[in-house]
């Protein structure tokens, strides 16, 4: 069998190594990422973004479990920031899932964002048509969650759900940053907590004022409480995955989701695009000591960035 | 070839929630410049060695100090092998009194580190004997 | 103000001379480092004087022995009319072992029991559970029935002793056992005397040791100490511990401002879901303290507990009684200041840490033995660890007189700065609506994690010192006797349950576990079904499973 057939039949090994070579630019990653494409495009992806603390790791284990239940596999890529010091991270998010941990039509992998801006790592596009290729039901992508508009998410998944929880302090910011316009579905997480009304009156106003979303789907909003009982938790979050696959049939109906697919493949082709002008030129550039000469060039004021970059592109893009 | 992070886990087996030891580790290696995966107290092996898989981890690290690292830590070495995983090194730490760490070795714990271990004796030897995972 | 204006203005001009001096001396000999400060990291001056404690009350801060706010201890007489009690915490392998090792420490002298359990029957597992593989009987004694409780308490005259027993998520069960032997025994529950930990808040902070979430946890708490007040009422149904915060690297300040949030968040919960009064169940509450090895700081540390809790008490709860504003402790020596490496030297930070406890003014005192970061103590260890505690109650003399250090300005000044700092922490956890929020929002966990971290560096780059460890390091290995618990051990505890499952009655135990969960569901007391159930020899992961199935399973969040 070859390594993209192993993939296919489930490997989970080879696939999170597939995943760590994607995560490292490995150019022979991308073309076991192109042998996979042909089979993907049956997952439905689930972003699910919102602050530190919002409880996104626990919703994402009781999503694993209400979506096992119906038999689906399911694939988390659950993200967690880098280190700007060290280049390391902690991925923590796992530890909430790890009573899926045995289940194998369960396959988590958690990411580093290595400096990606966006909520997401780089690699996730890709990890992304990995889980697909694999036969995975439904990805839930989970982001970092670090309170910056946590966009990329939506160039990604099929339907964003945005968690909010009182008492933070952020809430209302995390609304105004823009994030608002990007989540199909709004969950009040620990909604038994003090200002848990407070913030669904907050968030029912911004509502209101929003511009009509797609197609007539005007965002619900889900509140979840009472952790201390799972089975009652449970219900709720099953019902959250009811509206879920709403929001899917809407997608389906009024062909958004052609529309979302068409805007992410867009993008992707840019990102991928870029990478493989952008790359191999910097790599060159790296091992032959040439960047170097080139910063140092910029920093003495001889030349400037744009100029430099002209003239690379003229030399290159030949 | 961009640089490749060691990826690595922090695991503890076993009943005891002494987590102090483990999670200074996490830290350290992260400042190391490592991606930790954590996965939190009272696992099972089968838990450890499964999430390992999916991480696709260079090391796992296996902290204990409930007095039963010899039935656990060599049973995360037999699991890896038996998943044909038995390529990833696993080190153990904790309270393991001497005449228990030869033991260890002979189950395939490649090193174990007892309290008052300096922490950059753990990353040396990291450095040292750990590569990160060969490209597909 | 207690310092006439006169004594203050000489006092400051003589300071200001005596700094001048020192600035010389300072600036030709230079000191030791550029920074003092102690084990947590708290700054400590050149010298303390009057002016360090010029806004100290005489009698609303210090007060006298016996006196609100107890700053100097809560009884009179002190260790003049009895000493602390010596506690040594034991338990291992099976009930048999640990019921003999008891027997031993009562013939030697000791006064009370403390009970260690394996760690299956610390988080609700029976032996024969998958979880519970190659743990028997490790870290103390393994409990699955009321059958082990019946050897563990052979012989044992419980309306003579008091028994504490170290568990916390099952503490309900193991507590029921306790009680069926002593009916057993024809003691009746008014007679029988000990502590449960059942403290389950530091173990979300800090231990692990956890097996359902935070609201329920504290639910059984306060069904247990319900139970207490209304039946057994010289039983300590909560011991409020900060020894495991520290002992997962907080400050000292972090373990006296967490331990006693703590502890209000239980008074807050009797007080509403049980509309008890403070005054019918506080004097019951008890705590629990390490004695870390920096001395003063600890000493300071249990005075500022006494002073903030007798004034949360009276002030925040509305206590009348002045038992309830005691705030009564056992103190443990810090199992983490000890070292593998020249394991003789850990005896010395012992005696040091239960120095620092007796002058702390504790109830009761275990001293950990020398052995004790390897494994389970060797009988020997634990008698030089009990001899520590005998040398300083019965030679030293330092229990002649109440509080020696009342009154020292340095000791006054540190635990006016550990009862403010601690003050700072309580109030940032009200802001966030209190313990259990703070908990869900990982703070005092996050807070512990930074300060542990910090520690481990000061280890690393040798700002702190550890003798033997980063400090005078020697090659040769100094080898101490251990002891090795027999894998037979986990066999016979099998073959045990194994006897008691086939030989109870079915019938019996299904209902009363079937009572147990409607009782659960209903939100009554809990402690009488589960008396009940053990009774009928149902096991301790069998009444667990019960709660767990109704209240559901708390998991490690992980937070970095």
């Amino acid at each position: 069998m070859s390594t993209a057939e192993s993939i296919r039949a489930g490997d989970i090994r080879l696939a999170s190594r597939l995943i760590r070579n994607l995560e490292d630019k490995n150019p022979r990653a991308r073309e076991l990422v192109k042998e996979l494409f042909p089979y993907t495009g049956k997952a439905r992806v689930l972003g699910l973004t919102g602050a530190p603390g919002a409880g996104k790791s626990t919703i994402t284990d009781y999503l694993i479990s209400s979506y096992r239940a119906t038999g689906q596999q399911v694939g988390v890529l659950a993200v967690d920031p880098t280190s700007p010091f060290s280049g390391g991270a902690i991925l923590g998010d796992r530890v909430r899932m790890q009573k899926h941990a045995q289940d194998r039509g369960v396959f988590i992998r958690s990411l580093a964002t290595r400096g990606a801006l966006g909520g997401l790592a780089a690699a996730v596009d890709d990890a992304v048509h990995v889980l697909d290729a694999m036969g995975m039901d439904c990805i839930i992508l989970e982001t970092v969650g670090t309170g910056q508009s946590e966009v990329d998410v939506m160039n990604n998944a099929h339907s964003v759900i945005l968690t909010l929880t009182p008492g933070l302090g952020d809430e209302v910011q995390t609304l105004k940053a823009g994030i608002m316009e990007i989540a199909d579905l709004f969950l009040i997480n620990k909604a038994d907590q003090k200002g848990a009304s407070k913030l669904y009156q907050e968030l029912m106003r911004m509502l209101n004022m929003a511009q009509e979303h797609h197609a007539g789907w005007r965002p619900p909003v889900l509140l979840l409480q009472n952790i201390a009982h799972p089975e009652e938790f449970a219900r709720q979050v099953e019902e959250v995955r009811n509206k879920i696959d709403e929001h899917y049939q809407v997608l389906l109906d009024k062909d958004i989701l052609g529309q979302r697919e068409r805007r992410k493949a867009r993008l992707q082709l840019g990102n991928s695009l870029r990478a493989s002008l952008l790359d191999p030129v910097v790599r060159q550039l790296e091992q032959s000591g040439e960047m170097d000469r080139l910063v140092r060039q910029i920093v003495d004021k001889t030349s400037d960035p744009h100029t430099l970059a002209d003239e690379l592109r003229d030399r290159f893009l030949r | 070839m961009a640089e490749r992070n060691l990826r690595v886990m922090v695991a503890k087996p076993g009943l005891d929630g002494h987590d102090r030891g483990a999670r200074v580790l996490a830290r350290s290696f992260r400042d190391a410049g490592y991606e930790v995966i954590y996965t939190g107290c009272h696992q099972t092996p089968e838990q450890i060695v499964e999430a390992a898989l999916q991480e696709d981890v260079d090391l796992i690290g296996l902290s204990c100090l409930s007095g039963a690292h010899k039935h656990l830590f060599p049973r995360v070495v037999r699991l890896l092998e038996e998943r044909d995983a038995g390529d990833i090194p696993v080190i153990g730490g904790g309270i393991i009194p001497d005449k228990d760490i030869s033991y260890l070795y002979e189950q395939g714990i490649r090193e174990v580190f007892t309290p008052g271990t300096h922490l950059q004796t753990i990353l040396d030897w990291i450095e040292n004997n750990v590569a990160s995972r060969e490209a597909l | 103000m207690y310092f006439s204006k006169e004594l203050l203005d000489s006092c400051s001009s003589l300071r200001k001379k005596w700094e001048d001096e020192v600035r010389r001396v300072v600036e030709k000999h230079g000191e030791r480092d550029k920074r003092f400060t102690t084990v947590s990291d708290h700054p400590i001056k050149r010298t303390y004087d009057p002016l360090d404690i010029q806004d100290t009350d005489f009698q609303n801060d210090m007060g006298y022995p016996g006196v609100y706010p107890y700053t100097r201890g809560i009884h009179s007489t002190g260790y003049r009319g009895r000493l602390w009690t010596y506690r040594m915490f034991s338990g291992m392998g099976t009930a048999r072992d640990t019921n003999q090792r008891w027997q031993m420490l009562l013939e030697q002298g000791q006064t009370g029991l403390s009970t260690a359990f394996d760690f299956p029957t610390l988080m609700g597992y029976d032996t024969d559970d998958p979880h519970a593989a190659g743990e028997c009987g490790r870290c103390g004694v393994a409990v699955d029935t009321l059958e082990d409780f019946r050897i563990l308490l052979k012989d044992i005259p419980l309306d003579q002793v008091t028994t504490s027993m170290t568990i916390n998520p099952p503490a309900s069960v193991t507590w029921a056992m306790y009680c069926a032997c002593a009916q057993e025994q024809g003691v009746p529950l008014e007679k029988i005397g000990g502590t449960i930990q059942n403290d389950m808040l530091k173990e979300f902070i800090a231990q692990k040791t956890f097996m359902l979430p935070p609201e329920p946890s504290i639910k059984l708490i306060s069904d247990t100490v319900e139970f207490g007040a209304k039946h057994v009422p010289k039983w300590n149904t909560i011991s409020i511990s900060g020894y495991h915060i520290r002992e997962a690297g907080s400050t000292a300040v972090q373990e006296l401002a967490f331990t006693l949030r703590d502890g209000m968040a239980y008074v807050e919960d009797v007080m509403e879901r049980k509309g008890m009064h403070p005054d019918e169940f506080a004097p019951r509450l008890s705590f629990f303290f390490n004695s870390h090895i920096d001395f003063f700081e600890e000493i300071a540390k249990m005075r500022a507990a006494r002073r903030i809790w007798a004034k949360v008490m009276r002030e925040r709860y509305g206590a009348e009684d002045p038992r309830s504003w005691w705030l009564r402790f056992h103190t443990q020596t810090a199992g983490c200041s000890l070292t593998a490496q020249q394991p003789y030297n850990n005896v010395v930070r012992t005696a040091t840490e239960a120095l620092a406890a007796v002058l702390g003014g504790t109830q009761s005192l275990h001293t950990n033995s020398l052995d004790e970061v390897y494994c389970l103590p060797t009988d020997h260890s634990v008698q030089i660890a009990l001899r520590t505690q005998q040398i300083i109650g019965e030679e030293t003399g330092v229990d002649n007189t109440v509080d020696p250090l009342g009154g020292s300005y340095f000791v006054e000044k540190l635990t006016n700065e550990m009862e403010e700092a601690a003050w700072e922490y309580m109030e940032k956890i009200d802001e966030m609506g209190g313990m259990l929020a703070a908990i869900d929002r990982g703070y005092p966990q996050m807070e512990i994690a930074d300060a542990s971290f910090t520690y481990q560096q000061q280890i690393e780059s040798g700002e702190k010192t550890l003798v033997g460890v980063n400090k005078y390091v020697t090659e040769e290995t100094e080898e101490c006797p251990l002891l090795d618990i027999d894998e037979e051990v986990e066999r016979s505890q099998l073959e045990r349950l194994e006897q008691v499952r086939k030989n109870r009655e079915e019938r019996s135990v299904k209902k009363s576990l079937e009572e147990l969960r409607s009782a659960c569901r209903k939100g009554d007391n809990v402690m009488p079904h589960c008396i009940e159930a053990v009774r009928n020899l149902a096991t301790e992961q069998e009444i667990c499973d019960v709660y767990r199935e109704v209240y559901g399973e708390y998991r490690d969040p992980g937070l970095f």
